[in-house]
Order: C-alpha cells, then structure tokens, then sequence
C-alpha cells in the first residue's frame, strides 16, 4: 500500500470541469481525492507552479513494431511517450506485418504492457495488408484490443471499399480513421504544391487531394451513418468541410497535429527533409484555417503521427526522403503556442489530449476522476529548453524543431501511480 | 563581388556575380578558337563530372572546360537506381570528395542535389550541371553570353520560351536570370506542362504560341520528353504537340525578321523544332553549345579561384 501526494499544483482536468489549485492523493495507482484527504503520504511530488493534468494521450503515434524496429520499438516508444508527458497512444497499423489480423494485436498489447511505461492501444487495418481491397476481421481485432480502425498511411482510396468499411464498422460501433490522400493526385510529390514546390523543382501535393477524399468520405459518411474521422487535418478546405458536416449532425471528428498548426511549407525551402510529412506541411492560410478549427471546436483532437524514420531513410534529398516526423518529445510546448496565443484556454487545450480522444476511442484514461487509472502529467508551462536531435528519447531524430527554442515542459509522469518520468530522466 | 563557393543555380547569385561568370566566359571563347586549345589556369586542379542522369553535350562541355584549362578531369557515369539513389548519390559524392577534387560537377534527376550534398562535402566546391526540375545555371549562363554575342545586352528584350515548364530546369532558371537580368520571359505551354503558380517568377503566360509570338526576341524551344509527354496525360499525342506548340519556318516570321532560336539540345526535329527552322540563319543553337564551353570554363575558373587574366 503506498500512498502518493502530488501537491500544491493548479490541478486541470477537463473531462471533470475542474480547473483549480490543489493537491492529487493517489493510492496503489488509483486517484483516491483531490483536495484534502487525511493521510500521511508515503511519497510527495512538489507541483507548485506547475499544471498536474490527466496524462497525455496521442491518439496517432506509429511505433514501428513489429517489423522496423531499427526505427523505433514499443519500448523506445514508450520512453519517448512519457518523456512528453503522454501515458496512452494508438499505434498505426503499418508496421511489419500489419496489424491486420488478431495476433500482431495482441503481440503489440502484450509487449506494451511488458515495457509498462505507457498504454499503447493499437489501431487496427481496415483492410488486409492496407491494400484496400478486403476488410479485416474487425470484430476479432476489436477482442485483441484494436480500439479503431485506419489503413493510415494509405488512404482507403476506393470508393466501394470505403462505403463498405463505413458500413461495417459501424454496425459495431467501431470509428474509421482515415488518412485522406487521392494518391491519383498527390503522386509522386513530396511537398504541397505551391509557389515552394515550384521553387523547389519538387512534385507537390495539391491540397485537393486531402480536400476531395474527406468530402467523398463525408458523402459516404452520411449515408451510412457511419463514425469518421479524418486524421492529421492540415488544410483549410478540409477543416471546412468537417465543420459543415459537423454542424450537420453527422458522426465526423477529426485530429490536428502540432507541426500542421505550428509550421507553414516554408520550412521545406532549403530542401529539408525533416520537414516532409504527409499530409504535407502547408501555406499559412491553411495552418491558420487548422488553428480556427482548433478554436471553435471543429478539431477535438491534437495527435502528434509521431513517425520516427531512422537517419538514412531521411539523408538522401527531399524528394527521396520518407514521409513524417517524430512528435511525441514537443507535442505540450508546441501545443501551450495555442494558449499563449489566446487560441485555447489550458484547460481546452488539455481536453484535445485528453477527455477528447479518450470518448473518441471509448478509452478508460483522461481524467482524474476518483477511482480512476492515476495517470497524470506534470508540466511547467514556462519553462524553456532548446530542442536537440541527439537528446531525444525517440529513436527517430526527424524533427523540425532541431535547434528551435520551446516553451513548456513536462516534468513528471505518473503512469498508474508510479513514477515514469521525471526531471528529464525515464524511470525504469 | 560575392565570391562563389558553389554554384547550385541562379537563385543564389546576384547580377554582379552573373555578368562576370559571362563576361569572363567571353574572355575564354578564343581559347576555344585556336589551334592550341590550351590555358595554364587550371594546372594542378582536378574536377570530377559525376553525371546520374545521360548527357553527352553538358558533359562533354564541362570535360573540355577543364581540360581547355589544363585542369585533370575525370567523367563518371553513375547509375540511379529508382528507389534508393539518393543513399548511393550521399555515398557515391562523399567517396569522391574523399579524393580530394577542387571540383565536382553534378547532374543528378533529384532536386536539390547539391543543396543536399554540400552539408556533407565542406571541402569540395559543388556545380549543378542539372538537378530534376530546378536548377540548371551552366545552360543560362551559356544562353546569356549567346545573347551577349546577339545583341549586345540582354535587358528589355523579350524571350519566349515554350514547352514542358512544369518539368524544366532550364525554365526556371530562366525565369530567374530574367528578373535579374531585366528581361522578359513569355513562357508558353497549356496548363498540364506548368508548375503551379509559375507566373509568381514574373514571367508572361500564354497557353496559345501564336499569340506569344509577336514582339519576341528569342524564341526558346524547350525539348519534349515525348514519354513524359503522354504517360501522365499531359498531351494526347506527339502529333498534337507539334501542331499547337511546334517551331516551324511559317510560325517563326510572326515573331518577326530578326528573332533568333534558341534551344538547349539534343532537339527533337519534328516534334518541337523543325529541320527549317533549326537550322535556318535565325539559329543560335549550335552557337550554345560552343560558348557552354567558354562559360563552363569561367565557372571552373572561379571557382577555384582562378582569373581570366591569368589565362
């Protein structure tokens, strides 16, 4: 029995509306009061000055195994997860082999809980080996712990599969994650197509590629009644149309994630690689319409496609390069940019890594209700450091906030009571 | 003036920089005259040409570039292979830097080549001789000192360009030097062969030759990949191609009796240039290739430091 008191912290936990100075008692894991409680701890963390909130949950991570674990492992995953303050995250089923049938489920979800740093829940495939043809057993994915389901990476591009996926998986309550790219328009580009690819003598992707497939996917949506989600939004376009259908009444969520809100296709001038993701960075008119989504609600998500690649999949040119960028270790200091810039208040910026994806996903975490699971984040929202790429915890160093100052830092982790993370060191 | 580390395209040198690498390129044009082809400028220096991408008229010029300047030169022809070039283009450009060249001049079908490499190679200056679609400053250099040779200056005067923009080193290198430079760049093709927002260069656009023809100087005709043409369902057909974008004799006269061609080889005579027009008097294109050689001879030059005077 040991009894844990993380003191003296404005205490935020949005899915329970409270936002308030004051002391969490944890006891064997479990959040037992919040306030005063008459016991002597057998342990206390010092929050004073800092935000003690649910921990974090990232809801789009790719964690690479099984199959490139040269790029990252569940283990290195979930070091880098806690180092940033997160204690759930679904995993995307691109891995090798995919998680398409039952036993790479279960596989990933025992290995999880072997590293037992972090929950890692994984995202089944809609389709067999991503291909986009045959649905997968999504039921006896579902047993295995699959708590959604995406072919994220490919976009499930035909039509008729999609309808059919939409129709499936809704008939048991399950969400489609999509990742929406026309491939007919975006191959072989590299970049968004605009004045910086032209530049660049560099393929782009039209943002209508992003655009066509979420409103054809919002048509499907609507017949079928179907629970959709559009991953990594990044375009103004596609915000709007998620917004319509929102306000319309249909089923259709979406995530944003950090560098899409925080970065423009600028960054890609110089040829830099570390700044290629898909979808692909974009103009500041569409990372502004991502921030307006964040704001009035139409993003409830922020996820991070925390995508590690190992150096040389990443050194050999821009157009040559593979697609994405680490995300885990910046997610909180790149999101606080949204709170101090008056776009979210802490505690809504808090819910969309929280209480949001967690009743998306049907997730027992992201709260600090009494009785629940005690996983808790710890983060001085002033506090500075200097992103370097041979520090991070990840083993995918593809960041591009290599160098770039950050506001915010998560200081402790607490995953089900036990302390995981803190003053800059993985525990265990 | 600026000096020159690399040269990786127009975008990175300033007017100043631009005159003198022409000017000094028509310094070397006689060397290229003579009987004894031959300057001491470049004794001791080694230049590799380390070409991915088949060329035999840019290779060939940067080979007798340096030789014509005494330099040791050295030609490797490297094989791209499609999915992990750029691995081999790292490997293949640190090994030869390791050599030890003043020199290495690249032409690789990925963008950004010597951007790329030069983080790599601190010790070795870095030429682009064509990298993808972006950049290829030796060929606009080569088609400045053509037009110094034509016209004296090539500020106010009007230059059509026509062809797969989208796809073309050459155009936007072009459209560069052209804002630099003061002149105008008409740039023709129909939408499926240019880059999106390619009028943000300052450039003209017209979809329709005929049109653009009026008032030009230079007529510029770009070389048609007819494959590349056809395979994404940019052009129905060759046949189509040379019909609505085509030079020929008749098309050229409403450009106007002193207009000149231009085109930076190999042609395809039929498809986008023909026969009357390639080699008739208005046809500077085998004056190109002759000053590419003096220009690439003032690159090598400057940068390894050499003068034209010392030749």
């Amino acid at each position: 029995m040991s009894l844990l008191l993380i003191k003296n912290g404005q205490l935020i936990d949005p899915g329970n509306g409270i936002d308030e100075k004051s002391d969490l008692w944890i006891r064997d894991g479990i959040v037992i009061a919040i306030g005063a409680y008459d016991a002597a701890a057998d342990e206390v963390i010092d929050a004073s000055g800092k935000i003690v909130c649910p921990g974090l949950i990232d809801m789009h991570v790719h964690l690479r195994e099984p199959g490139q674990e040269w790029k990252e492992d569940i283990e290195s995953g979930s070091r880098a997860a806690v180092a940033g303050g997160v204690t759930s995250m679904c995993c995307m089923p691109n891995t090798g082999p995919h998680i398409d049938h039952a036993g790479v489920a279960l596989q990933i979800v025992a290995r999880a809980r072997q590293v037992g740093l972090c929950n890692v829940h994984p995202i089944g495939a809609v389709t067999k080996n991503l291909d986009g043809k045959e649905l997968t057993e999504m039921r006896e994915l579902s047993r295995a712990g699959c708590v959604a389901f995406s072919d994220d990476g490919m976009p499930i591009w035909h039509a008729g599969v999609m309808r059919k996926a939409l129709e499936y998986s809704s008939s048991f309550g399950y969400m489609v994650i999509q990742h929406a790219e026309e491939k007919e328009l975006t191959a072989g580009g590299a970049v968004n197509e605009g004045w910086i690819s032209t530049q660049l003598g560099v393929t782009g992707m039209p943002v209508e590629g992003e655009d066509s497939m979420i409103a054809r996917d919002i048509m499907l949506t609507r017949r079928t009644d179907a629970r959709y989600h559009v991953a990594h939004i990044s375009s103004m376009g596609g915000v709007e149309l998620v917004r319509q259908a929102r306000a319309e009444g249909l089923k259709v969520t979406t995530e944003a994630a950090p560098h899409h809100f925080a970065l423009t296709e600028e960054e890609v001038l110089g040829y830099n690689s570390d700044a290629k993701m898909s979808p692909p960075l974009r103009t500041e008119e569409d990372r502004l319409a991502v921030i307006e989504g964040l704001r009035d609600g139409t993003i409830e998500v922020i996820a991070t496609d925390h995508a590690p690649h190992h150096e040389d999949d990443k050194r050999c040119g821009l157009s040559c390069a593979a697609f994405g960028i680490v995300g885990l270790e910046t997610m909180l200091p790149v999101s606080l940019d949204l709170v101090r810039g008056g776009v979210l208040t802490m505690s809504d910026m808090i819910a969309k890594m929280t209480c949001n994806p967690a009743r998306l996903l049907n997730l027992d975490a992201g709260t600090l209700s009494v009785g629940a699971e005690a996983d808790v984040t710890i983060f001085d929202a002033d506090a500075t450091w200097t992103v370097d790429r041979e520090t991070l915890v990840s083993k995918g160093k593809n960041t591009p906030w290599h160098g770039k100052g950050m506001t915010g830092l998560v200081t402790h982790t607490v995953k089900a009571g036990r302390l995981v993370f803190a003053e800059g060191e993985v525990c265990g | 003036m600026r000096p020159l580390k690399h040269l990786f395209g127009i975008a990175d040198l300033d007017r100043e920089q631009i005159e003198y690498l022409v000017n000094l390129g028509d310094s070397f044009i006689e060397i290229n005259r003579r009987s004894l082809k031959k300057a001491p400028t470049l004794r001791g220096k080694t230049v590799i040409n380390l070409f991915f991408e088949n060329s035999t008229r840019t290779r060939t010029s940067f080979e007798l570039a340096g030789k014509r300047l005494s330099a040791d030169v050295i030609n490797i022809s490297a094989s791209t292979s499609a999915t992990k070039k750029g691995e081999t283009l790292l490997d293949t450009g640190q090994t030869l830097a390791a050599m030890q060249p003043h020199v290495l001049v690249i032409r690789h079908s990925l963008a950004g080549t010597c951007e790329f490499l030069a983080d790599y190679l601190p010790n070795t200056a870095l030429v682009n001789a064509g990298d993808g679609a972006h950049e290829h400053p030796t060929q606009i250099l080569t088609d400045l000192l053509t037009l110094k040779q034509a016209w004296g200056n090539p500020e106010g005067k009007v230059i059509t360009m026509v062809g797969d923009i989208a796809h073309s080193r050459v155009a936007r290198s072009h459209m560069l030097a052209a804002k630099k430079m003061g002149y105008t760049m008409r740039i023709v093709a129909p939408k499926t062969l240019l880059p999106d927002q390619v009028e943000r260069y300052g450039c003209e656009v017209y979809h329709d030759f005929d049109e653009a023809l009026p008032g030009s100087d230079a007529v510029y005709m770009l070389r048609v990949q007819t494959e590349r043409l056809t395979d994404n369902c940019a052009f129905p057909s060759v046949r189509e191609y040379n019909e609505a974008y085509g030079l020929n004799a008749k098309r050229l006269k409403s450009a106007g009796s002193d207009a000149i061609v231009m085109h930076p080889g190999p042609m395809n005579r039929g498809v986008e240039i023909s026969t009357d027009v390639a080699d008739s008097v208005h046809s500077h294109i085998l004056s190109q290739v002759e000053l590419g050689v003096a220009v690439r001879m003032a690159v090598l030059a400057a940068l390894c430091g050499g003068t034209g005077e010392e030749s």
